[in-house]
């Protein structure tokens, strides 16, 4: 294991750091609530002139998304940061970014989109990018933002993957509160991502390339859609590895779902970010009163861990889906219909239900949670049975 | 100050096979920029529009130099990145300090005067080293010629159709130009492919100044413009001596016009030749005809007021 | 510049294409022939051309070739027939011809 520091600061932050620890040659900046304090510690870094980064502010998130294309076709390593309309305003880029196989790195601070504003946290903005073809990665905690910025690095820019990845934190409740945070030191972080090898890049002039083609009139853009797919099905195995190796240095193991309980489990909640810990705590209290509560933390949510979670959940009486995030006019939220979705091919059909929680930052108290639990504790012992959708306190 | 002679001893950085129109505007456009930019290596972004889908059809690229194409609205902004890469990267020792590149984007007036303007202006504030060249052909040609901010007023187009409740295009054109002067960069001009010599000498400037530099080039379009394809230099440079056009540089914000135009012609010999304004010589449309012509003296007279000598 | 093969592309896979729908080769549209466009040709008078070199800078498909400052011929692979270099001739040496039938064979 590699020395680490302890620090008492925000996710934000300490994502910020793992940033300038992974030496990017580009930056792309544009304030969003509650991203903006990412970019503006890395601007203290530029000024301090303790980073080699070009730091580009840029006008808008579209252009942010923009430059970072360039600048990663270039042949650089490039990094930004955003949230919810931000994200949403980059929608089409984040679709060009991996269409031309970029490992851009970007941090993303969930918050809900309009209408009505709102500045807090829900899942929203990163699920309406789910299908652009990014490696996604979800963090509880602020320690989690670190280490996943890190992973991150290394896992778009792997030769088998070369795709940009999304590391995924909670607004305000992950990006700042404070937390106590196990940072690992510069040198053992360069060495752990190592120096970027661009393909065809665009500053190499003495081998022209061109990027972004027309592959219309029946080029091959079906053939181009599929290597996309074999790369982020690739990217499995690579987030595996990464993993492994960063576990060695961190002592912090990462899976793409972490799982407490689940050995015994009957009843089982699937959760994404910093509602896990507080699941977590429910379920710790009903295991003291004797009911058999797990948790499903999923981490990766691109591409999807379909086998891990069939496999977590195929022993329980009764699952619950909590989704911080909607889509509507579906049968639940994004996670749903994922987790149902793993769960066709189990042997035994196991009960599935789908809360929508938390949206705009509507709070997650743990008697909701504990209500889940009771739910799937009446559905495991067959005196309910599933219902449709619940909008977990919602008046 | 490159004669014809000297500029065919440089690169053409534009091969053919591409496949824009016959008589297109902006592949002669192209080649005048890039024979203007000199020996330095040069890399080349395109907003999405004929230009960038005519010349990347995969797996053939007309491209001779390093070439990136994003999307509609953000040229400016991913060759920003580009360039912004290039510093980087020096920086960190990855490309040697003394190196040299030049960075130009190319987007059409739907991309610039509408769509990228935001992402031009962005990248232009911030000051990146590199070209930014419109090529105005006045009408979303790549989608079938819908009205632009560049459209002439009067034009017809396929969103500005002409009938009994309207003559074409009801607004006068945006002056980009001026929109791009008013940023205060070391370089902007106005420039037209009729001119070559003025075009290439612009395009030398453009790239030989530390930080942005803006062109707008006048590149007609035969098939939206309703001309016979052998026309697009003839009908370009009526625009320029008709005054429709006014070819001016403004160089550190010193404002110069570069061809001066003797006995400037009614803008009729400018407009009688194309097809989308077959409607304004009507003899109900005189009035019309007659407010187009108060406009762009109007306008060429702001123009040559702001220039010196 | 490394020339690029693309000769079996029809049955390439997804990761036999170069990464993210790149070209790797540039200005490899020399080969593609659009001079099959053309319903007419241009034809240079070489006692009239006076060597101005205007056809060569205001060709839109980079088809006049030039050697040694002078113009020698037209590129017909790429040549689209549109009569911009007779236009602007300003010694009127070139004269365009209707092309008949016998277009160069398209690829």
């Amino acid at each position: 294991m590699a020395t680490q520091k302890t620090v008492s600061t925000t996710g934000n932050i300490v994502v910020a750091d793992a940033m300038r620890q992974c030496r990017p040659d580009v930056m792309a900046a544009y304030p969003i609530t509650p991203q903006t304090t990412i970019v503006e510690e890395f601007a203290a870094y530029v000024a301090q002139g303790r980073v080699h980064t070009e730091y580009i502010t840029v006008e808008s998130e579209h252009s942010a998304m923009s430059a970072c294309i360039g600048a990663s076709a270039a042949g650089a390593r490039v990094m930004t940061a955003t949230s919810s309309q931000g994200l949403a305003l980059m929608w089409e880029e984040l679709h060009i970014a991996s269409g031309m196989r970029l490992p851009i790195i970007m941090a993303n601070a969930n918050r809900a989109l309009s209408a009505p504003i709102n500045i807090h946290c829900d899942h929203s903005d990163a699920m309406g990018a789910r299908d652009a073809g990014w490696v996604m990665l979800f963090a509880e905690t602020a320690q989690e933002a670190y280490d996943n910025t890190i992973m991150a690095t290394r896992i778009g820019e792997n030769p088998d993957v070369l795709l940009p990845v999304m590391s995924c934190l909670d607004g305000f409740i992950t990006t700042h509160s404070i937390d106590r945070i196990d940072v690992l030191d510069d040198d053992t972080v360069a060495g752990f991502v190592g120096e970027y090898v661009p393909q065809n890049a665009l500053l190499d002039i003495d081998q022209p390339v061109t990027h972004g083609a027309f592959s219309g009139l029946g080029g091959p853009f079906f053939e181009f859609k599929r290597a996309q797919r074999d790369a982020i099905e690739r990217s499995r195995e690579v987030i595996k590895s990464v993993a492994a190796e960063y576990s060695e240095l961190s002592g912090r193991p990462f899976g793409a779902i972490e799982t407490w309980g689940m050995e015994d489990a009957e009843v089982a909640i699937v959760v994404i970010g910093s509602t896990a810990g507080n699941t977590r705590h429910v379920a710790r209290q009903l295991r003291a009163q004797g009911v058999k509560a797990g948790v499903v933390k999923v981490r990766v949510f691109r591409p999807f861990p379909y086998a891990e979670l069939a496999a977590t959940l195929s022993g329980v009486k009764a699952v619950a889906v909590m989704d911080r995030a909607e889509s509507f006019g579906a049968e639940g939220g994004p996670l749903f219909l994922e987790v149902r979705s793993a769960l066709y091919d189990a042997e035994t059909r196991v009960p599935i239900v789908g809360y929508i929680y938390g949206l705009g930052g509507s709070d997650v108290r743990l008697d909701l949670i504990e209500r889940v639990y009771a739910d799937l504790s009446d559905i495991a012992a067959g005196t309910a049975q599933p219902g449709g959708l619940v909008y977990l306190g919602a008046r | 100050m490159a004669t014809l002679k000297e500029l065919t001893h440089r690169e053409d950085r534009l091969e053919g096979g591409h496949r824009l129109c016959a008589g297109c505007g902006a592949s002669i456009a192209v080649r005048q920029v890039l024979l203007g930019a000199g020996e330095d290596p040069v890399v080349v972004g395109c907003a999405t529009g004929c230009l960038e889908v005519s010349t990347t059809i995969y797996p053939y690229s007309s491209w001779k130099t390093p070439f990136i194409h994003n999307a509609f609205e953000n040229s400016a902004a991913t060759v920003s990145g580009v360039e912004a890469a290039f510093k980087g990267l020096k920086a960190a020792g990855k490309i040697p300090a003394d190196k040299r590149i030049k960075f130009v984007a190319f987007g059409g007036d739907g991309g610039t005067y509408d769509i990228g303007l935001q992402s031009l202006s962005g990248a232009m504030e911030r000051g990146h080293d590199m070209v930014y060249v419109c090529y105005d052909n006045g009408a979303y040609m790549n989608t079938g010629i819908q009205r632009s901010s560049a459209t002439p007023k009067g034009a017809w187009a396929t969103t500005a159709q002409v009938g009994v409740a309207q003559q074409g295009k009801q607004q006068r054109r945006k002056d980009l130009t001026q929109i791009m002067a008013a940023h205060g960069i070391p370089y902007v001009a106005q420039a037209s492919i009729s001119h070559w010599k003025d075009l290439t000498m612009k395009a030398e400037k453009a790239f030989a100044v530390e930080g942005p530099a803006f062109m707008n080039v006048f590149a007609p379009c035969p098939r939206g413009w309703r001309i016979p394809y052998d026309k697009t230099v003839e009908v370009a440079k009526a625009a320029v001596q008709t005054g429709f056009w006014p070819l001016y540089e403004v160089e550190d914000g010193v404002w110069r016009q570069t061809v001066k135009v003797h006995n400037k012609k009614p803008v009729e010999e400018f407009l009688r030749p194309q097809g989308r304004f077959k409607h304004l010589f009507k003899p109900e449309n005189a009035d019309l005809l007659a407010e187009i012509q108060a406009d762009v003296d109007r306008a060429y007279a702001a123009v040559l007021a702001r220039c010196e000598g | 510049m490394a020339k690029w093969d693309i000769s079996r592309i029809d049955e390439w896979k997804g990761d036999e294409f170069p990464l993210g729908a790149c070209i790797p080769e540039s200005g490899n549209s020399r080969e593609y022939v659009t001079g099959g466009w053309r319903s007419q040709r241009p034809v240079r008078d070489s006692e009239k051309c006076t060597q101005c070199l205007i056809c060569w800078i205001m060709c839109p498909d980079s088809a006049i070739v030039v050697v040694d400052e002078k113009v020698t011929d037209f590129k017909l692979d790429h040549c689209k027939g549109c009569g911009v270099c007779a236009n602007e001739c300003p010694a009127d040496a070139i004269t365009m011809v209707p092309e008949g039938c016998e277009l160069p064979e398209v690829k």
